[in-house]
């Protein structure tokens, strides 16, 4: 059985409308076309009747249907008369019609282009003091808990360093270890045709140690502790903990952020220094197995290729890398709203705005140290 | 009212969330060792004046005083003085999930005073038998039920013997025996140690119950509508939402 749909005119400018079969969603219901053209063409209807004897079963559909009807006669100034449908129809349609409490609700216009443009601009730029009003903060509060005065925890500090750095040993190792033999393996099969083999060792070494090994480490970071960082503090705001910190009397800076990012601030260099060393045995691995050169001569020659200058760079990088990571993770944690799916974003938002600052930062840093002349 | 009677006072405060205003201008004084209620419908904004009275959120205009001094225009100083004198019960507890029951309570206590582990310790569990979880201090939050984690969060709330202890709806999630046993704890808690209790709430039952006097906001009219204990205002309030809200909806007035 399907939904029927029968139209009558009477006089006085009555329609009438008989409704009947089953009214079923998604059982090929009737539209309202054929009213709005009555009503339409016939300009003289003053009142619109229903008739439902033949009415046998009906759900959210014909309220839908009548809702519709309701709407079209406010638009025609014609009389909408619902006397006599079935009680429950007329409940559920005084709840359904968008009366409420008499007024009628209107939704919300939705903007042109130049205003959601607009909008954007304007919340690019709020986006920026936010970052800004953080990093105050930060600052304020690595004050307040490097002399004492804050509300920093030791023992959650160790903890921390302890997540961030030696747990994170058995990526970094198995990651730098590929890098560093991959970018030997390139360059082995190059330099070969120069019968310059050896040089291997510099390629790696250096590019390791300036460019790679830190880059990989930082990359590496944001996607486990960034992350994790967001993840962590999100949750804790949507549970109302932060709130709680608060109004105890603690800065959530001091007890979560500050030792999050001292946390990342000291490790990033160790983890890098490490991830170094890993990349050139990477390489060593790699021109031992395939040429004739020697572990020592590789070792030698990686000692003669690599200066201080060149580690340090690596090491001021990681510096502000750690920096960085812990900051935007803290951050889209701190920024999380209040549904379920939040904490998610937050954590994504982490992980792609980290990358984003390392590369842009990487590029400022090469600038820097060619000016620098480094 | 006399001057030293005043624990808080509320004075023409206007809260909004950017351009949506939610509360006009409201002020009202809450007495020393008082059990005072805010009501209203769901949505009216009684959650968003607990946040402001607790300094989660700036208001837009007007001051709120403790004892005198302001939460919005003191030093940093003043209001973490401020902020360690009250306790919080959030909704759902909010307690620290990395951290066991015992913990949770010592934060404050560690960050706030210079007592020994061992003295934390104590009173942490004097605070946790207080509610009835004596024998919980390691327990992780998670591993406890919805009451027990309130029970647990008022323990929390109650570590600094606040001389105010703010509640954020104690007997929403709460089967009526443990709501009825939080509000027990309430009036024995205020009984006892004098504390003043400003409690955020649409449960009538809390309401009639244990309420000394309340302030009841309307969302429409953004303010105030009424005030006064909740005896009268159910007796002799004239105002159609009181009426309504004492009633559940019906027409008839309360009878008690």
């Amino acid at each position: 059985m399907v939904s029927q749909l029968e139209i009558k005119e009477s006089e006085g400018g009555v329609l009438l409308v008989f409704l009947g079969g089953q009214w079923r969603a998604g059982k090929n219901v009737h539209s309202i076309g054929e009213i709005e053209r009555s009503i339409v063409e016939r300009r003289d209807v003053r009142r619109l009747c229903f008739r439902v004897n033949g009415l046998e079963f009906w759900d959210a559909s014909l309220i839908a249907f009548l809702v519709k009807c309701e709407d079209l006669c406010r638009r025609n100034g014609v009389v909408f008369d619902i006397d006599d449908l079935p009680k429950g129809v007329k409940r559920l349609l005084f709840f359904s019609s968008k009366r409420v409490g008499g007024e009628v609700i209107e939704a919300p216009v939705e903007m042109s282009f130049l205003g959601e443009l607009g909008k954007g601009v304007v919340d690019f730029f709020v986006g920026c003091g936010d970052v800004l009003a953080f990093l105050g903060e930060l600052v304020l509060s690595l004050g307040r808990v490097i002399f004492g005065k804050g509300h920093a925890r030791w023992r959650d500090f160790v903890v921390l360093v302890q997540d961030v750095g030696a747990e994170a040993l058995p990526i970094v190792t198995l990651i730098s270890f590929l890098v560093g033999f991959i970018m030997a393996f390139i360059g082995f099969t190059q330099l070969k045709r120069f019968g310059a083999t050896i040089f291997v060792a510099d390629l790696v070494g250096i590019a390791m140690v300036r460019e790679m090994g830190v880059m990989m480490t930082g990359v590496i970071m944001c996607g486990r502790t960034g992350a994790a960082f967001a993840a962590t503090l999100g949750s804790m705001k949507i549970g109302e903990e932060i709130d709680a910190l608060r109004t105890t009397g603690i800065s959530p800076f001091d007890f979560l952020v500050t030792p999050r990012v001292l946390a990342l601030l000291f490790m990033m260099p160790i983890l890098v220094i490490y991830a170094d060393f890993i990349g050139v045995f990477g390489g060593l691995v790699v021109t031992s197995s395939f040429s004739e050169i020697t572990f020592a001569e590789y070792w030698q020659e990686t000692q003669v290729a690599l200066t201080m200058k060149h580690i340090l760079i690596g090491v001021y990088k990681s510096i502000a890398f750690g920096v960085l990571i812990a900051l935007t993770g803290c951050l889209r944690g701190m920024q999380c709203g209040s549904s379920s799916s939040a904490v998610g974003d937050a954590a994504t938002s982490a992980v792609v705005t980290g990358i984003t600052s390392l590369v842009v930062a990487d590029a400022i840093f090469a600038v820097l140290f060619d000016a620098l002349d480094m | 009212m006399e001057k030293e009677n005043t624990h808080i006072e509320v004075k023409h405060l206007r809260m909004a969330y950017n351009n949506f205003e939610v509360m006009k201008d409201i002020s009202f004084k809450v007495k020393r060792g008082e059990i005072f209620f805010v009501v209203g419908g769901s949505g009216c904004g009684k959650t968003t004046l607990l946040r402001h009275m607790i300094g989660l959120l700036v208001p837009t205009r007007g001051d709120i005083l403790y004892e005198g001094k302001s939460l919005i225009f003191g030093t940093d100083e003043e209001k973490e003085d401020i902020l360690t004198k009250f306790g919080v019960l959030y909704q759902a507890g909010a307690l620290w999930t990395s951290m066991t029951l015992l913990e949770n309570i010592a934060l404050p206590l560690e960050q706030h005073t210079s007592l020994s582990e061992s003295e934390i310790r104590e009173i942490a569990s004097v605070k946790l038998s207080l509610v009835g979880l004596r024998g919980f201090e390691d327990f992780y939050p998670a591993e406890l039920s919805g009451g027990m984690r309130k029970r647990a969060g008022l323990a929390r709330a109650m570590a600094l013997d606040p001389e105010i202890l703010f509640f954020d709806e104690p007997s929403s999630g709460l089967d009526p025996v443990n709501a009825k046993r939080l509000d027990d704890l309430i009036v024995l808690l205020r009984d006892s140690l004098g504390t003043t209790v400003v409690v955020v709430s649409h449960d009538l039952t809390s309401i009639m119950g244990i309420a000394d006097r309340l302030i009841y906001l309307d969302a429409e009219a953004k303010s105030i509508v009424a005030e006064g204990t909740p005896k009268d205002l159910a007796r002799n309030s004239e105002d159609p939402r009181v009426v309504e809200f004492f009633t559940r909806g019906e027409s008839t007035k309360w009878k008690s």
